[in-house]
């Protein structure tokens, strides 16, 4: 949260509107998410001239209140502290006070009320906290003005921004003074740094104290020391701002610390002399070291976090919360001010760890800029000297071994112009540096430049200044090209292409496409595990139901049937193309389909069901697509999820690519199919295609029926028949199977039509007969099977 | 008196043909006419006893008598023949109003469905469509991504981990670039997008999901600039959303790209006067994107000094949420097919 009265303090800005202000400041960047305005319409300074009880109420008074030009208001009033001759708040008709409640003229227990006499946490300017609602209204000094803006005349007049900062900015435009350089960038203008000059006394800090720093993780540490500190009250402004960022004052010496921290960024942290001792030895947690933070809880700390140590003890997590050890109180005289430079990493692990997200946490971890730890400590300084009596020893202790080397980039105009696409001179490009204050120099057009410590997101490389310059420039005025690159088509590459034909495919055959979630629970792990696979647990899940990567999407798909089945979606017809893997991290391609319900057809009238041999059927048509014709084939299934006697494995080039089956009755009683086929096994090479003429010659259709043991499986005798039709047999097909009386109980009827042609003459009965026969015979030889001859 | 004969012959038929009504009377009435002892047939006979010179005018006369009877036959008959027809067609008639057959086709996902309409504009754009890895290499998804170990940028991504602190869910669809890059081995030109699934630890809820899905491109050349990337972003959210879509860029941050950039565009459901959808912006921040950032170029074998290029990336989830007005992401996940079928259908044509 930004003030702009804080920020007036730094840079210029009486004459920008705020709203047109933070569009400016949005469009450069940093995005202003809302304007929060503290200004209320309708608001006034009114004294109570007659103060009455209500007639009807035991604590509502009448007041008349004298608003200057608009004469005497009548007003109803609850609060304790109201009485004649007070000079309060008045809230008219008409007034919007925070959460959007509007003043109106009303009737309260029968008595007409023109008006709120209010408190100031009704105004948005204090916090709602139990202790500011027993105060009641507000009581203005004597002189305030009657009929004036009460919020001017109380310095609350401001304009808040609440900024949504990317990460690269977050350091920079979280304090005021370096958002004032943003501001001062846009719109052309210098900044002011605040007043930091103070008076110290003879006595150096050096004969008080002593400095060791024994961890790389700390490459900067300034104290000073300070003495006869007034514990008190803050100043008004002090207070108010403090209020406006979000923090509660708490006397003058806390709310320096916090102050110097919202104006530079840098976090500072207190010590009360008398408690802390004469030294400081800043190093790395022991292991399980014990400390009592500010908050009163008992931290255990690991050999990773650091700590500021009297030398023995533990009395501040650095960067994070201090001890209660060394704390500031009412008594505390004499003061230590710490403002330093800890690893960014460091803090934030910390931090996090023991989820202590602290306001100097949360800046340490963004990383900080060494020149303001200097700054900021000569601030605080003053502001203690000013506002707190403190007298100022002589003298820093200084720990530095920080990198001072500055960040600087050359570049010629034209590598920034190539970068945006557009066309702006050297002059200009000057101009735009000087905004931003980098310093630079041009030599034949070349520049140098050297970018200032606070920007700690800026790396060295010209992208980075072309970043800068752009932004002030204005994305907006870019204009629209195209790449100058060959003109080509693009394609699906590799596993890709398969999934879009395939997906389309299977589309086309009815299915539907659906997106299922990769993780999923254990309950989710057990069936259909294809190949034996185990799953992957994940180390640290979320939850339960999200801790295993699937290896089969088909119980995925069953909880989308399950969602429509409850939503009385009955024929349910779904697919998923995803990638699996198993506990080796080996990734599969898994192609996925549900099928339940009517196929094709119509209630009223015929419909196709879906079953077994249809869903086999939509494989045999995807495989045919792809180009696998006569490669495939199907054998009796053991996939223990599946109905043992409905479910069968697909091969490719006779090797296992998956299966099909009905559900197992035990995983759902509802008739369910589902099939399960590897993508990557589809990626094989396939013959070219070609033109195969039609036959022109008639053939002859000619038919056989067996009686076989009910065992025999059909594509076992068409597997024979094949073998024995040669070159002529074009095409078999099933066209009757019998079960019943006219056959014994272990045995079935099975009827094929067989197609023979030639194509290069018409076929005549002689020649089909001899292999007619010699079919019949070696089906009746191999299966034991008798031809039906009706 | 021969003649008497053919005209006692041809009033009995002039007679009988009005008692005809059915095919079977008609046919009978053949076979007593054109039998072979038939009315007509027997008149034929008589030829024999005509002398030679009248034989002539004779049997003209009587196959006048037989025309006027095959005349009469055959329009009866097609007459006859058009009843039975009519009938037929009237007893064959159906309730064309009754409920149509379901005819099989399946709906892609609504994600899928606009993922393929980027993919169309992009393709045609030359760029290729790649997929990689969606347990990935922490390498891959962020270091080569220059967001390298203990970097804030990761915490933004909370990642899930696989294995140790190497293998991941990938978090975002760009180490599919670096991958592409790095098979490109400093030398080929790239254009390409990757969409594909995304995780995140995040909770289930309206606006957030654990699993998305992202579209990003990449294209990496000689003299590539912020503002090619603007022009290419314009034609693919105006396949999206209208050709009378803008765009807008606002400065960004990403680390893989500098300068980045936030798109906006123009909120096609109030061209810009500001409504719920733009939050009364009047525009829709739905891209980050930006140049490719050197170091990135330089990890994956590209030398900056040679080569320059963008990135986007698109939520998939937000832009159909945007376009087809979608409320919860979840949607996206929990397939109602009521709700699938809705997108079996073009865009428009």
């Amino acid at each position: 949260m930004i003030s702009l009265e804080w920020v007036k303090d730094y840079v210029n800005i009486e004459d920008q509107d705020p709203q047109e202000l933070a569009v400016k400041i949005t469009k450069a960047g940093i995005n202003v998410e809302s304007v929060i305005s503290h200004n209320i319409d309708n608001l006034v300074i009114g004294e109570i001239v007659k103060c009455v009880d209500h007639p009807d109420s035991d604590h509502l008074h009448i007041c008349s209140v004298n608003i200057g030009t608009d004469g005497l208001q009548q007003i109803v009033c609850g609060a304790p502290n109201v009485r004649e001759g007070l000079k309060v708040i008045v809230a008219l008709p008409g007034a919007i006070l925070p959460g959007n409640f509007e003043i109106k003229t009303s009737k309260i227990r029968g008595i007409e009320s023109n008006g709120m006499i209010c408190a100031l946490f009704e105004l948005g300017v204090e916090e709602e906290t139990e202790e500011n609602y027993a105060k009641g209204i507000h009581e203005l000094d004597d002189n305030a003005p009657i009929g004036q803006n009460p919020l001017r005349y109380l310095g609350y007049e401001d304009t808040l921004y609440e900024l949504d900062v990317h990460k690269h900015r977050n350091n920079d435009c979280y304090y005021h003074i370096g958002f004032a350089y943003e501001i001062a960038a846009i719109l052309n203008r210098k900044v002011t740094l605040p007043e930091a000059n103070y008076n110290e006394i003879e006595d150096s800090i050096n004969n008080h104290f002593n400095l060791k720093v024994d961890t790389e993780k700390c490459p900067f540490y300034l104290a000073k020391m300070v003495t006869d500190v007034k514990i008190g009250e803050s100043p008004e402004f002090i207070k108010r701002r403090l209020i406006s960022a979000g923090m509660r004052p708490i006397n003058n010496v806390v709310d320096i610390s916090n102050y110097v921290m919202l104006e530079y960024g840098q976090p500072l942290h207190f010590f009360d002399k008398d408690k802390l001792g004469n030294n400081i030895l800043v190093r790395n947690a022991k292991e399980n070291e014990e400390i009592i933070t500010l908050d009163g809880k008992c931290r255990h700390l690991k050999a990773n976090d650091i700590v500021i140590t009297d030398g023995k003890k533990a009395v501040c997590i650095a960067g994070i919360m201090g001890g209660e050890n060394t704390e500031v109180d009412n008594n505390t005289k004499t003061i230590l001010i710490e403002s330093a430079i800890f690893d960014a990493v460091n803090i934030r692990n910390t931090a996090s760890r023991l989820d202590l997200k602290s306001e100097a946490s949360i800046r340490y971890g963004k990383g900080l800029n060494y020149e303001y730890t200097k700054l900021a400590i000569d601030r605080a300084c003053y502001l203690l000297e000013k506002y707190a009596d403190a007298k100022i020893l002589s003298d820093m202790v200084t720990y530095d071994n920080i990198d001072k080397a500055a960040k600087v980039v050359k570049f010629t105009p034209d590598d920034v112009n190539k970068i945006l696409g557009i066309k702006i001179s050297a002059d200009d490009m000057k101009i735009e540096l000087a905004r931003l204050d980098f310093d630079y120099k041009l030599k034949d057009d070349l520049f140098e430049v050297t970018i200032p410590s606070r920007r700690l997101d800026i790396d060295p490389n010209v992208n980075d200044i072309a970043e800068e310059i752009g932004r002030l420039y204005g994305y907006h005025n870019l204009v629209s090209t195209l790449p100058r690159v060959p003109i080509r088509r693009g394609q699906y590459i590799g596993d890709v292409k398969y999934r879009k034909k395939i997906s389309k495919r299977l589309r086309s055959l009815g299915l539907n496409e659906v997106k299922t979630y990769t993780l999923v629970s254990k309950e989710l792990t057990k069936d259909f595990s294809f190949n034996n696979k185990e799953n992957i647990l994940l180390p640290n899940p979320m939850s339960s139901d999200k801790a295993y990567v699937r290896t089969s999407i088909i119980p995925s798909l069953l909880n989308v049937y399950n969602y429509n089945k409850k939503r009385k979606v009955n024929d349910i017809l779904i697919y998923e193309i995803s990638k699996t893997y198993d506990n080796n991290f080996k990734e599969e391609s898994l192609i996925s389909g549900l099928l339940s319900g009517t196929y094709i057809g119509n209630e009223w009238a015929t419909s196709v069901k879906v079953d077994f041999y249809l869903v086999k059927g939509i494989i045999e048509n995807l495989l045919n697509y792809i180009g696998f014709k006569n490669r495939y084939s199907f054998e009796i299934g053991d996939n223990n999820s599946l109905h043992p006697g409905i479910s069968a494995k697909i091969l490719l080039d006779r090797e296992p690519i998956g299966y099909l089956g009905r559900i197992h009755p035990k995983i759902s009683k509802d008739e369910i199919y589902v099939f399960e086929l590897s993508l990557n096994e589809l990626m094989r090479k396939i013959k070219p295609l070609k033109f195969k003429p039609a036959s022109i010659y008639p053939g002859i259709k000619k038919d056989m029926a067996f009686i076989v043991s009910k065992d025999i499986t059909a594509g076992e005798i068409m597997e024979t028949i094949k073998k024995n039709g040669g070159r002529l047999l074009e095409s078999i097909s099933v066209f009757d199977l019998y079960m019943g009386d006219k056959v014994n109980n272990n045995e079935k009827s099975i009827a094929f039509s067989l197609y023979f042609e030639d194509p290069n003459k018409t076929l005549s009965d002689d020649e089909v007969m001899v292999i007619f026969n010699k079919i019949i015979e070696k089906v009746t030889t191999s299966y034991n099977a008798k031809l039906r001859d009706n | 008196m021969k003649y008497e004969q053919i005209n006692k012959v041809k009033e009995m038929l002039e007679q009988d043909i009005k008692s005809i009504f059915d095919i079977k009377e008609l046919n009978d009435l053949k076979v007593k006419y054109l039998g072979k002892k038939g009315l007509i047939s027997e008149l034929n006979q008589l030829i024999r006893d005509i002398p030679n010179e009248d034989r002539k005018d004779f049997g003209q006369a009587v196959n006048e008598v037989r025309s006027f009877f095959n005349d009469f036959y055959d329009t009866k008959k097609q007459q006859f023949e058009e009843e039975t027809l009519n009938k037929k067609l009237e007893s064959e008639a159906i309730d064309i109003s009754l409920p149509a057959a379901k005819v099989t086709q399946g709906a892609p996902s609504i994600l899928e469905k606009l993922i393929e309409e980027v993919e169309e504009v992009c393709m045609a754009m030359g760029y290729d469509v790649v997929d990689g890895p969606e347990i990935e290499e922490d390498k891959y998804n962020f270091e080569m991504l220059n967001i390298p170990k203990g970097h804030p940028a990761r915490d933004a991504q909370d990642t899930f981990y696989v294995e140790g602190e190497e293998l991941l869910l990938r978090s975002q669809t760009s180490p599919v670039q670096v991958r592409t890059m790095l098979e490109g081995k400093g030398v080929t030109p790239i254009r390409m997008i990757c969409p594909g699934k995304t995780y995140r630890r995040d909770d289930d809820d309206a606006t957030h999901s654990h699993q998305f899905m992202q579209i990003e491109g990449l294209l990496v050349d000689k003299n590539i600039s912020l503002s090619d990337l603007k022009g290419t972003i314009d034609i693919i959210v105006k396949k999206l959303f209208g050709e009378d879509i803008e765009t807008r860029f606002r400065p960004s941050y990403y680390q893989f790209t500098e300068p980045s950039v936030e798109v906006d565009i123009s909120c096609f459901n109030c061209k810009g006067k500001g409504c719920s959808i733009c939050k009364k912006t009047g525009w829709i921040t739905v891209a980050g994107a930006g140049v490719v950032h050197p170091n990135v170029l330089r990890m994956s074998g590209y030398d900056p000094k040679e080569w320059s290029g963008f990135a986007f990336g698109f939520g998939a989830e937000r832009l159909a949420m945007l376009k087809y007005d979608i409320n919860d992401l979840r949607v996206f996940y929990n397939t109602d097919l009521r709700e699938s079928k809705i997108f079996d259908r073009e865009e428009s044509l």
